[in-house]
């Protein structure tokens, strides 16, 4: 198995990282060697067996849907690299 | 003054509620050797000015029934803590100021504890020797040239170097037991819903968990103890009665079985691990327990399975490091250039390589043939693992394939350096609690750690056969202060 540059500009533009044509090969390299790693699972047949999703074996809880958190908007905006006091402010969007 | 600093977390709470310390005594001390050790760069963020002022006002008033009375203790940077910086190791969050605290800490300090400050972790505990942070690698107390572990190697360093009576660190796929390994520590790695992950910055949900690092097995209880909790705010933290662990602690594992399992012995071990190991044995056994041969079968598949799940889930975890909401933003020509732009500057290389890995093993027509074949080869890693404590109490390994290596061996190699991880991981895919105590030295010195592995919950009999263990190995750790001027 082979994962090309194309295969890494695919996978970087889903993971919204940019990466330049150095790094990408770079990348491509480290891939490569880590899937040529993982590939081992292969040998195991695994067709019957059930995946595990959760490790804890518990049911998840029920909570009644109560608001705790009042008025904390100041908090929640304080560590964005850019608001406007009531909103986080991004790139314009719309034309 | 300085030796306060020498004395255990046990010792420090007796000599605090007999009043022969006080709460600033002590916390000056460990400040005055903090800041006389900052070559070890087990800081990221000190917060010596307000831990004198909380000793100061714990001292006034002093409450002797708490756990933690007074104690000034660090904690690695991946935990939230209400308006002191939390980074994560990371570039993306060098400028986060939580809003609110992690519930595990908030234990800590509810027990009367004081914080030091955070202490240096691999980027987002991404890493086995601490040199994926973005402040810099921390140096092993042991050796200058050496790495401490990772992803908790700032923690083990303020432990094994005495800038912190104990710690907490987390343990994703080995990084409180590795690095309590490579520095002579004790490191728990509890069960999976043990304890709560409100306010850890995510790495893998599925396999965190945090845990106490520690001198010595008696301090490592107590502080579990305290840290324990079922928590509401995390949907996996798990509702049962939990232990007294320090006051139920005993030397009486007479008649334990603990299993030894042969998928350990890997090729290329070197002999001194091999040696260890069967020291380890012979200590199990002189404390009257006994030892079965067993097998864990799918022990090799461990690794690739972790290399699916891991990433996988970090790749998810991590889109929320996206320039608007929180952390590092980099100018964009629009909106998606500005994610991407702000991703790439601000995750280092390790961080980016494992969420490419984990975007890719779960795009379009690629996640039945990874994610769902590691869920299911997880499956069979757990039932390995069922199949053996149905003859024996727990089980006894090496911590780590090797002593503590030097800063650069493996930063060329992923590979390499994810083989580190080889014993510890398959108990976080299995969610099982293990703890790494210091067992004896290599040839030159350096520490090298045993583990051992209980069932689920069974915090309380893996910590019993550590203290046994400890009494029987009798460790001393070779530290010359040598990064003191």
């Amino acid at each position: 198995m082979s994962i090309d540059l194309k295969t890494i500009k695919h996978i970087s533009k889903l993971a919204r990282i940019s990466v330049d044509e150095q790094r990408a090969k770079k990348l491509a390299g480290d891939l490569n060697s880590i899937f040529d790693f993982i590939e081992k699972l292969n040998e195991l047949k695994t067709d019957n067996v059930e995946p595990l999703t959760s490790i804890a074996e518990t049911t998840l809880k029920l909570r009644s849907d109560e608001v705790k958190s009042k008025n904390i908007r100041e908090q929640i905006i304080k560590n964005s690299p850019q608001d406007n006091e009531d909103y986080f402010v991004v790139p314009k969007v719309i034309e | 003054m300085s030796d306060i600093t020498k004395q255990s977390l046990t010792e420090l709470v007796e000599n605090i509620k007999n009043k022969k310390l006080s709460s600033t005594d002590v916390t000056k001390a460990f400040i005055d050797r903090s800041e006389k050790s900052e070559e070890l760069n087990a800081y990221i963020t000190n917060d010596f000015t307000s831990a004198i002022d909380k000793a100061k006002k714990f001292d006034q008033k002093p409450n002797l029934d708490l756990k933690l009375p007074g104690i000034p203790l660090a904690v690695k940077d991946l935990f939230c803590t209400k308006n002191i910086k939390t980074t994560a190791g990371s570039k993306i969050l060098n400028n986060f100021v939580p809003t609110y605290e992690s519930t595990v800490t908030e234990n800590i300090w509810n027990e009367g504890a004081i914080l030091l400050g955070k202490l240096n972790c691999d980027e987002f505990a991404m890493g086995s020797s601490n040199e994926t942070s973005f402040f810099g690698n921390v140096q092993n107390p042991i050796d200058k040239n050496l790495v401490p572990g990772g992803s908790s190697g700032g923690s083990a360093s303020a432990v094994a170097g005495q800038l912190s009576p104990i710690t907490i660190g987390t343990d994703t796929g080995g990084s409180i037991r590795q690095p309590a390994s490579f520095t002579g520590i004790v490191g728990l790695k509890p069960t999976y819903g043990s304890c709560s992950r409100y306010g850890i910055v995510a790495f893998a949900s599925s396999l965190d968990q945090a845990g106490p690092m520690a001198q010595n097995v008696k301090d490592c209880a107590l502080l579990h103890e305290v840290i324990s909790s079922y928590d509401p705010k995390d949907s996996t933290s798990i509702d049962f009665k939990r232990n007294h662990f320090s006051k139920e602690l005993t030397n009486n594992i007479k008649g334990k079985k603990i299993g030894i399992p042969k998928e350990y012995r890997v090729d290329g071990m070197p002999k001194e691990i091999e040696d260890l190991w069967q020291k380890g044995i012979q200590y199990i056994k002189d404390c009257g327990a006994e030892t079965i041969d067993i097998s864990l079968p799918n022990t090799s598949y461990a690794l690739p399975t972790y290399y699916i799940v891991a990433p996988a889930e970090a790749s998810s975890n991590l889109a929320r490091y996206d320039g608007v909401k929180y952390g590092f933003r980099a100018k964009g020509e629009n909106l998606i250039d500005m994610y991407e732009k702000t991703r790439s500057e601000g995750f280092g290389a390790e961080v980016q390589r494992r969420i490419m890995i984990g975007t890719y093993v779960l795009s379009s027509g690629y996640y039945d043939a990874y994610y769902l074949k590691a869920q299911k080869v997880r499956k069979l890693i757990k039932n390995d693992f069922d199949e053996a404590y149905k003859k024996v109490d727990a089980i006894l390994t090496p911590s780590t394939p090797s002593s503590a290596f030097k800063i650069g061996e493996k930063t060329n190699d992923p590979v390499s350096m994810y083989l580190n991880d080889i014993f510890t991981v398959p108990v976080n895919l299995a969610g099982l609690p293990g703890i790494s105590i210091p067992a004896g030295h290599d040839l030159n010195g350096y520490p090298l750690g045993l583990q051992i592995i209980g069932k689920a919950f069974d915090e309380q009999n893996i910590l019993n056969i550590a203290y046994a263990m400890e009494e029987k190995i009798n460790f001393k750790n070779k530290i010359t202060d040598w990064w003191i001027k």
